[in-house]
């Protein structure tokens, strides 16, 4: 049976294009960059491409372009040289459903003395700009918001955000992986100073990332070591994962259109159709300001991981915001920031698209989840049939 | 992922005897909606008081469905009392093991089946619970002092895995720490510093518990029971209606009646019956 991938939100499949230009990267082209022969220089030009590549992608220039390894490392990189460069500002500003690359950290550092404040969001899952307006202060050290949330696929307005940020001197980051690639990103018009973005999200392999650090900030060294990446970041150059990512960002940037017709367009397909088929189900967050790609569906009075082992039967990989999916016993915390009810929160699942996705694919999950949850919902003692005719009616 | 046996797998794609008996002899709920799991058990006896029919009803997660299908399986053909003797390991054990993370969805049906019985005894419910210890997921000390006891745990994370308690604000790992060290030092001694009851207490709390625990069950059978007198820790007791003819009336008296009143007022208590 043909698996059908719908958790592009979790990662993405390595473009072909992407993999055929880091091939070479494994085998003949081994050489060190930094290395003074040709040997190793010409790897060095197809890094500098790659640096051009990805700044290009979000309105930058290759040198506000740092190589990291993953998303989780540029979230920290950019958080830990903020509160470096400003050792007297001891506030942290954030939101309460940030992906726990950032969640975990601002966490840690609660626990060592820093002061945090994470900003709600509504029953939409919308940013509360009004509380953030209030909580910068002269001790704000750094805002850290994530563009684009990883299982609604809301955004937050971080433009405006980054702006109110600027105008109190106030450093802004932003972790945009799941944004970058998806929607358009120009860092020229922006006053963002620092962006996180990840490799395999947008079809590039696992273990490598990006961070933007626009030019003038000031920058304290995470990994400290050899003078690669203009001393910003010690280690050699992952160049294989590098040149891949390069080229997957100007794919990306080819396909941004795509995302936003035809990707829009089979997710709209697959949420209007599950939301008609299956009573008592409904989308969590706001729908009119989202990822193209994603949506978050909670089916009632079912739990989630028991919808995705069913799904696996049929090859249909998607995830799910309940507990018993991530170990947890509680349901995640973006779900419960938005205030989703327990019935809803539990059976919720995520499907993320991608431009790979074909149509038949959205038809033959359409075919199927009706049944899924029909099945578990017969197991459910929350269940009963004159329930669902008052939702039918 | 998790690692599922297939034998669980198999349980949670193919449920056995799902649904809801109409005119069961015992029903347990356990767990919630909020919790995120919730088991409804419900069973029936034959003309030979072994059970003939156990069905189940369950919100929750893949093993959360297995372990309680699994359980009905189990529940087939047993006695009330072998039914008792299921702990939350057997259950495990019939499907090949479950991972550490899932324990509780073996503890929960362990518990619905206490409660499906107890209310075939017409035990009512607040008898078997205790104090609530986690707020988050309900669980109370009794239920943490069980699954301590029956799996032999040690740790904080260990009892959030077997029983939830403390999986979610973490207010109450002080409490459940202190329950983990009070059952190791003790090991599998009683619960010590209980005050010694005067006799008129040990009467007073003899009658109490006989009303409300005791009778109500016998007289859904047609019986009763009266108590006589209470010497030292000897309590006799008379039969009265069905009860008084029935051949089974002894066995009813040490397995049920001695055994509630050991639990309820003291350990040393001995039931006997007196032929009027």
């Amino acid at each position: 049976m043909k698996t059908v991938y719908l958790d592009n939100n979790a990662t993405t499949q390595v473009a072909p294009e992407v993999l055929e230009v880091m091939l070479p990267y494994f085998s003949q082209l081994y050489g060190n960059p930094s290395s003074m022969h040709s040997f190793g220089g010409q790897v060095g030009r197809t890094i500098r491409q790659a640096r051009e590549q990805v700044a290009s992608l979000i309105g930058a220039t290759g040198d506000e372009i740092i190589f990291t390894s993953c998303g989780t490392e540029s979230d920290n990189a950019a958080i830990r040289s903020a509160l470096h460069a400003y050792p007297d500002k001891r506030h942290i500003v954030t939101s309460r459903v940030e992906h726990p690359a950032i969640r975990s950290l601002v966490s840690h550092l609660g626990g060592q003395g820093y002061r945090v404040t994470e900003i709600p969001v509504d029953n939409l899952g919308r940013f509360d700009m009004d509380r953030y307006r209030v909580s910068l202060t002269p001790d704000t050290a750094i805002v850290s918001l994530m563009w684009a949330n990883n299982e609604t696929g809301v955004l937050f307005p971080v433009e405006e955000a980054a702006e109110i940020a600027k105008s109190k001197g106030v450093l802004f980051h932003t972790d945009a992986v799941q944004a970058v690639g998806k929607i358009p990103i120009d860092m020229k018009k922006s006053s963002i100073d620092m962006l996180s973005l990840s490799g395999h999200k947008l079809h590039a392999p696992k273990g490598i990332g990006a961070l933007y650090v626009r030019k003038g900030t000031k920058f304290s060294t995470f990994l400290i070591g050899g003078h690669q990446e203009k001393g910003r970041r010690g280690g050699t150059e992952n160049t294989a994962s590098i040149v891949g990512l390069g080229k997957a960002c100007e794919l990306a940037a080819q396909n941004m259109q795509l995302e936003n017709t035809k990707v829009k367009q089979l997710r709209d397909k697959l949420e209007n159709g599950l939301l008609n088929s299956v009573p008592n189900s409904r989308v969590n967050g706001d729908r009119s300001y989202r990822l193209p790609n994603t949506t978050s569906i909670s089916f009632e009075y079912v739990e989630g991981e028991a919808i995705l082992l069913m799904l696996d039967e049929f090859h249909i990989c998607a995830s799910s915001g309940s507990a018993c999916t991530s170990g947890s016993l509680q349901p995640s915390h973006v779900l419960r920031a938005m205030g989703v009810p327990f019935t809803m929160a539990h059976g919720s699942i995520r499907f993320s698209l991608s431009i790979y996705n074909k149509e038949d694919e959205i038809d033959f999950v359409l075919d199927k989840v009706p049944g899924v949850i029909e099945k578990l919902r017969g197991l459910s003692p929350y269940w009963n049939v004159s329930e669902m005719v008052c939702a039918a009616g | 992922m998790w690692e599922y046996t297939d034998k669980l797998k198999d349980h949670f794609l193919n449920p056995r005897n799902v649904g809801e008996i109409e005119d069961a002899d015992g029903v347990g709920e356990e767990g919630s909606i909020a919790c995120g799991d919730a088991l409804k058990l419900s069973f029936k006896l034959d003309e030979n008081k072994k059970i003939k029919e156990a069905r189940f009803k369950t919100f929750g997660c893949a093993s959360a469905i297995a372990t309680a299908s699994a359980l009905t399986e189990m529940l087939k053909g047993k006695s009330l009392e072998e039914a008792e003797k299921i702990t939350n390991q057997d259950i495990v054990d019939y499907l090949g093991g479950l991972p550490p993370e899932k324990m509780h969805c073996s503890v929960m049906g362990r518990q619905a089946l206490d409660r499906a019985i107890s209310n075939y005894k017409g035990v009512p419910k607040e008898a078997i619970e205790g104090q609530i210890v986690c707020e988050c997921f309900g669980v109370t000390d009794k239920e943490i002092e069980k699954a301590v006891r029956e799996n032999n745990l040690t740790t904080i994370e260990e009892v959030t895995n077997f029983t939830k308690a403390g999986g979610g604000c973490g207010n109450c790992h002080d409490a459940i720490q202190e329950i983990i060290d009070r059952l190791r030092t003790k090991g599998e001694s009683k619960p010590a510093g209980k005050p010694k009851l005067t006799n008129i207490q040990k009467i007073r709390m003899i009658e109490e518990s006989l009303e409300r625990e005791i009778r109500p069950s016998l007289r859904k059978d047609g019986g009763d029971i009266e108590l006589v007198d209470v010497v030292g820790n000897r309590v006799l007791v008379a039969t009265r209606g069905a009860c008084a003819t029935c051949h089974a009336s002894q066995q009813t008296i040490k397995n049920f009646v001695e055994l509630k009143l050991k639990e309820l007022v003291t350990p040393e208590l001995v039931v006997e019956e007196v032929i009027e």
